[in-house]
């Protein structure tokens, strides 16, 4: 009896399967590329115990990271490609630095790229794109952001009076340079999180957003809420294996993400709003929070990790990049882009059995939501004949997100494909759904696809 | 048929009856939502909303219920409108009033709302998106709380100033209690508009709301919906004492509040405000110190007083030549932002304009700024180069003061292409020539454009005095030619004059209009002949101006003269602003045109002037020298006055004299243009005048002139200048009929 439930189960399993629009997103003629495996620092909070170090310490701890799981030959990688967004002007290339200290091969090229929140997902597709013009068969792609250190600058009056102290080339020249630096000389110049364009910071653009969407401060506080719960289980559980422990000099060994904090819907409502004061929602408790951290993947062509002796995680499919008005639409990416990868992939919505979505806040995620299940939204904004559909929750970011994991902006993304393969593998799912938003009022997403077991 | 008859009859029945039933209250909803009282004010047969009698009427009644009704505990206030919380008094309530005391009752009408708004015992929250202005800010300031929307189209303000009035519903008692004394005599006697950012600095409002971008709805509709669930948790936290209605001050608020409590601090401000006004009206202007006087009589002798003097000196106000004159030109001014020629067949999309000095630069800011591809040609790098950097600075400065932010100013650079060949012509809707005004060169660039333009193009000749028709007889498609005279600077100067021959299209007519309108201008539309119609009514006075000066007047003397008269600009520096040598130039082909009537002056005066090279304002030296930003009468001029010399004749020689002389010579050439054509109406004769040439505006142009000051009255004093000076005081037809026949006048009577 038992023993035919259990057969009759595997038959509605294959049903089921079967029922997914496509049977695989392989196509002819066209290279399969696969994940071989990732990896990430844990994220902390900035200014917490990575206080001391620089980015490209996370970068490399990363990047060694990815070495003792993948155990690959350090000269085995023909390419190394990271993202950031906040960059240390010491280690502007802060991949070649990262990757000369982590052991690599001094022979492999490395190089950045900034796509500010996307930026991992660039360099990650950046590595596809080199394979599938057979360029590269083994690349290293990886994010880094380090927030407990910004470069703040002297005052452009500051600098030009510095640089032309340089050229000066009499004492007395030199003196009446000197002499002509006033106090507003020395006012510093800080780097916000805001638009150049519009100068908007971007939590009072995710206020503006999350009203036009009509998101309450309690749906987002419950969002965050359900956030920081998923994401305390996922750690209690053991199932971020993404995370490797990192020695960090002088200090602990850190193993852990520290910014999960599961709260109450009495504490969270508690909080003022931190942007549009006082009537707006959204809220330290329901934004993520300046991170530490670095991640890093594995990207070959098939042929090459088989022959490797891998078994890969995924395969690297379809990825598209959306922009929009980077003023009333600035973190409506994954709304855009969602459709559009479903649509060059040939699925549906439906097809999709895990959906991971960088969340810079609760109040984008509802919004998002709202407007991937609006006709209206699709048709007046997006061009399309009908809405795409909201992604069911029972699927979505169940091992928490960026609000409680942490976001450290160049670096998530490859945080979110990992999870994707990860969760794949877990759930016995064949699709997964990667989106995500980025300053600048662009977007990305990726359909990644189980690799078989 | 039967049957088809009867459902019409019907139909018709059910749409009577919809409207008596809505009849019952069309401008004022209210929508009762738990413990508030939501107010929706939209006017459905306008644009905008204005505090109109049937407005007025339905919210005393709207007001009466939520007062009646225990349930509700606040109220917000708020208009359906995107764009409109009230834009003001409606101006034809108070037009269609016959007396003073008709005038200074409906003020006191209005004061008494507004009072009862004031003193309701249920918080009144105004939630503001768009203009509010005039009796609506009157309106909202008298409410308890405000609200405003951070959209570009919110402003607020007392524009009554502009129409020769002062606010007359408590605005010149409420204000300077709110937001003290220097900010509300700024804002009461400049009549400018306040952005939402400005008015909360300033404690005009208490709190600001961002606009929203799209959603699950239209951003604006979503905007005004988010206003209001905000007004609404306002008026909650009001009446749950959450939400202090004293306004928050820091230090420096709170001495100058201090300071400004002083009787004698008090009336140095009155004392220097009212020089001030002095100095910029010369008098001619009665609402500013009228304004002062309320506010000052609310001040020392309290309320009642203040209100009193309010409403009585409204009254007075509203009965002046100049208050009709200035409501007069703001009619003129919305007839002229209508196309009446109707939507052209192609919309300008890519504008070429040739020549990149100052009138082709402004041209081409103007365009850009309105998001049009704009080609910017000239023939040498230098002027080019120049041209360009006057663009960049023009929208450099709107940065600085922070209307756009840099970024917008790229952005709207990059609809800018400078080049000195034709590349990119034949995709162009619309040329306009700015090249030196000599026919032979504008016939020139005509047939080197006309060989690259698309056939549907309209070439465009942007010139001040050479005729149309000239111009457009070396074109192959002369119904393409249009002229478009703008005024310099371009950026600042509201008029455009567009001049259309008989062979110019009317589809062409309507391009050209709606490109001027586009580019934010007031248009007018007028015949071809030589001098148009701005240049030929500017030409005699000057002609007029140079004889005063040969008569041994000094510039600065006439320059007085003119601005007494009420011009914003002196005769003498209006002609060095012009260039010496381009009002010669006018001067002489207009002689040639019309001959003796447009003498006066001794032409030769102002080419001596251009041999010395004293162009004006351009060159440095002209009737004044200018020298680091000062301007001082050039000290090489009075010996080619001298020169010039002419005796004055006492009899026709005093002040008011020369004023008129220079005056009626104006009016006389404008009423000609109606009688010959060149005008279509008065109004655009009007508007013309004032916006382009700087025609006194409380005197509401020439053509309001003539009807307020008499025709008679006029053609009497010409004669006079006749006998001493001939045909150049000799009164035109038109004129003389007004004059035989009082009745005639070239405006509807307003009482």
């Amino acid at each position: 009896m038992k023993k035919q439930m259990g057969r009759s189960w595997a038959a509605l399993m294959t049903l089921f399967l079967k029922s997914k629009s496509k049977k695989t997103l392989s196509k002819t003629g066209v290279k399969n590329i696969v994940l071989v495996d990732g990896v990430r620092t844990p994220f902390l909070q900035s200014g917490t115990t990575y206080a001391d170090l620089m980015p490209h310490d996370l970068a490399r701890t990363a990047l060694q990271g990815l070495l003792n799981r993948t155990g690959i030959p350090k000269d085995a990688v023909d390419y190394i490609i990271y993202g950031t967004v906040i960059q240390e002007v010491k280690t502007s290339n802060v991949a070649r630095e990262a990757a000369l200290g982590a052991g690599f091969s001094d022979r492999i090229p490395a190089h950045t790229v900034t796509m500010a929140c996307i930026s991992s997902n660039q360099a990650m597709t950046t590595a596809v794109g080199m394979i599938a013009a057979g360029q590269c068969d083994a690349v290293v792609a990886g994010g880094v952001e380090f927030m407990s250190d910004v470069p703040i600058r002297h005052s452009r009056k500051m600098r030009k009076t510095m640089l032309s102290l340089n050229k000066a080339k009499t004492l007395g020249a030199r003196l009446a340079l000197l002499g002509s630096i006033r106090p507003a000389h020395l006012a510093p110049e800080l780097p916000a999180v805001a638009e150049f364009s519009t100068e908007e910071t971007m939590g009072h653009s995710a206020d503006r957003l999350a009203a036009a969407f009509g998101v309450s401060r309690r749906e987002q506080d419950e969002y965050a809420l359900r956030s920081h719960s998923l994401a305390k289980r996922a750690q209690d559980e053991g199932l971020l294996s993404d995370v490797v422990g990192f020695k960090v000099p002088g200090k602990d060994i850190v193993s852990k993400d520290n910014g999960i904090r599961p709260s109450s819907m009495e504490q969270m409502a508690k909080l003022k709003p931190a942007f549009v004061k006082p009537h707006g929602t959204v809220t330290a408790a329901n934004s993520s929070y300046l991170t530490d951290g670095a991640s890093a993947v594995l990207i070959m062509s098939e042929e090459k990790a088989l022959a490797l002796g891998y078994k890969p995680k995924a395969y690297l499919r379809d990825f598209v990049y959306v922009s929009q008005d980077p003023k009333d639409q600035l973190l409506l990416g994954p709304s855009y882009a969602t459709p559009k990868v479903l649509e060059r992939s040939g699925l549906k919505l439906a097809d999709i059995d895990v959906f991971e979505f960088h969340e810079a806040f609760a109040g984008q995620i509802l919004s998002n939501l709202k407007a991937m299940d609006s006709d209206w939204f699709a048709k007046t904004y997006m061009g399309r004949t009908s809405k795409v559909g909201s992604p069911p929750l029972d699927k979505f970011n169940l091992w928490g997100g960026s609000l409680s994991l942490g976001h450290p902006f160049g670096a998530t993304g490859c945080r979110l494909v990992t999870t994707v393969a990860h969760r794949l593998k877990k759930e016995g799912g064949q699709y997964g759904l990667v989106a995500a938003c980025a300053a600048g009022g662009q977007g990305h997403a990726m359909v990644i696809e189980a690799y078989p077991q | 048929k039967m049957v088809t008859r009867a459902v019409a009859a019907l139909s018709r029945f059910t749409i009577r009856a919809r409207c008596i039933l809505f009849a019952a209250r069309s401008h004022v909803n209210c929508e009762i939502k738990g413990d508030v009282a939501v107010i929706r004010i939209s006017d459905p047969n306008s644009k905008v909303n204005t505090l109109s009698l049937q407005m007025q009427k339905e919210m005393t009644e709207v007001m009466d219920e939520v007062w009646g009704n225990s349930a509700i505990k606040c109220v917000v206030m708020i208009s359906s409108k995107p764009g409109c919380f009230i834009a003001g008094a409606d101006i034809n309530m108070i037009q269609a009033c016959k007396s003073t005391e008709e005038v200074t009752r409906l003020s006191q009408e209005g004061q008494k709302i507004f009072e009862k708004i004031e003193k309701s015992p249920k918080p009144i929250v105004a939630a503001i998106n768009g203009s509010c202005l005039g009796g609506g800010l009157e309106f909202a300031i008298a409410c308890q709380y405000r609200v405003a929307t951070k959209s570009k189209t919110t402003v607020l303000g007392t524009p009554e100033v502009m129409l020769g009035l002062l606010p007359g519903a408590g605005g010149t008692q409420r204000l300077p209690k709110m937001i003290g004394l220097p900010n509300a005599f700024d804002m009461m006697l400049t009549g400018r508009n306040i952005r939402a950012d400005k008015a909360k600095k300033m404690g005009l409002v208490h709190q600001l709301v961002d606009t929203l971008g799209p959603g699950l709805k239209s951003p604006e509709e979503r905007t005004i919906e988010y206003l209001e669930e905000v007004a609404i948790d306002c008026a909650r936290g009001i009446v749950n004492k959450k939400l202090a209605l004293t306004k928050e001050m820091n230090m420096m608020q709170k001495i100058q509040d201090h300071v400004m409590s002083y009787s004698f601090v008090q009336n140095r401000i009155y004392s220097t405000v009212e020089k001030k006004v002095l100095k910029q009206t010369k008098g001619l202007y009665p609402a500013p110190m009228k304004i002062i006087e309320c506010v000052k009589a609310g001040m020392e002798q309290g309320p009642d007083a203040g209100y009193l003097a309010e409403s009585q000196n409204f009254g007075k106000l509203a009965m002046t030549p100049e208050s009709k004159a200035l409501v007069g030109l703001y009619h003129g001014q919305v007839a002229c932002k209508k196309n009446r020629f109707g939507v052209p067949e192609k919309e300008v999309k890519t504008l070429a304009i040739l020549g990149a000095g100052l009138i082709g630069a402004g041209i081409a800011q103007v365009t850009v700024e309105k998001s049009i591809n704009t080609i910017l040609k000239d023939i040498t790098e230098e002027a080019l180069n120049q041209g360009q950097h006057q663009v960049y600075k023009g929208l450099n400065d709107k940065t600085k003061k922070k209307s756009i932010t840099s970024f917008e100013r790229d952005s709207i650079l990059s609809n800018l292409t400078g080049q000195l060949d034709y590349s990119g012509f034949e995709k162009a809707d619309m040329v306009i020539e700015a090249v030196f005004e000599d026919l032979a060169i504008k016939h020139k660039v005509l047939k080197e454009v006309e060989a690259v333009i698309p056939p549907n193009c309209v070439f465009a000749s942007n010139t001040a005095a050479l005729a149309i028709k000239d111009i457009a007889a070396a074109s192959k498609r002369p119904e393409k030619v249009v002229g478009m005279h703008y005024f310099s600077p371009v950026d600042k100067m509201q008029l455009l004059e567009i001049i259309t021959t008989d062979k110019t299209s009317k589809d062409t007519t309507a391009s050209a209009v709606a490109l001027g309108l586009k580019q934010g201008k007031v248009v007018i539309v007028v015949g071809d002949g030589p001098g148009f119609y701005t240049t030929r009514c500017l030409a005699p006075m000057l002609a007029e101006a140079v004889r005063v000066l040969q008569e041994g007047v000094d510039p600065k003397k006439l320059d007085s003269l003119t601005t007494g008269f009420g011009f914003p600009v002196g005769a003498a520096t209006l002609a060095d602003k012009l260039g010496i040598d381009v009002a010669a130039h006018m001067a002489e082909n207009l002689g040639k045109a019309f001959g003796s009537r447009f003498g006066g002056g001794n032409l030769e005066l102002l080419k001596t002037m251009v041999a010395k090279g004293f162009k004006g304002r351009k060159s440095g030296k002209g009737f004044y020298v200018y020298q680091s930003g000062l301007k001082d009468i050039n000290p090489e001029l009075k010996e080619i006055v001298e020169s010039y010399n002419m005796m004055p004749t006492p009899a026709v020689s005093s002040d008011s004299d020369v004023q008129y002389r220079l005056i009626s010579r104006f009016v006389n050439e404008a009423v000609l243009c109606l009688q010959e054509g060149i005008l279509t109406n008065p109004v655009e004769g009007d508007i013309g005048a004032v916006f382009g040439l700087g025609f006194p505006p409380f005197l509401g142009g020439p053509f309001r002139f003539v009807d307020n000051f008499g025709a008679d009255k006029l053609v009497e004093k010409m004669k006079t200048f006749e006998e001493v000076f001939g045909n150049q005081f000799t009164p035109c037809q038109l004129l003389l009929d007004h004059a035989k026949d009082p009745s005639r006048k070239f405006h509807r009577l307003i009482h």
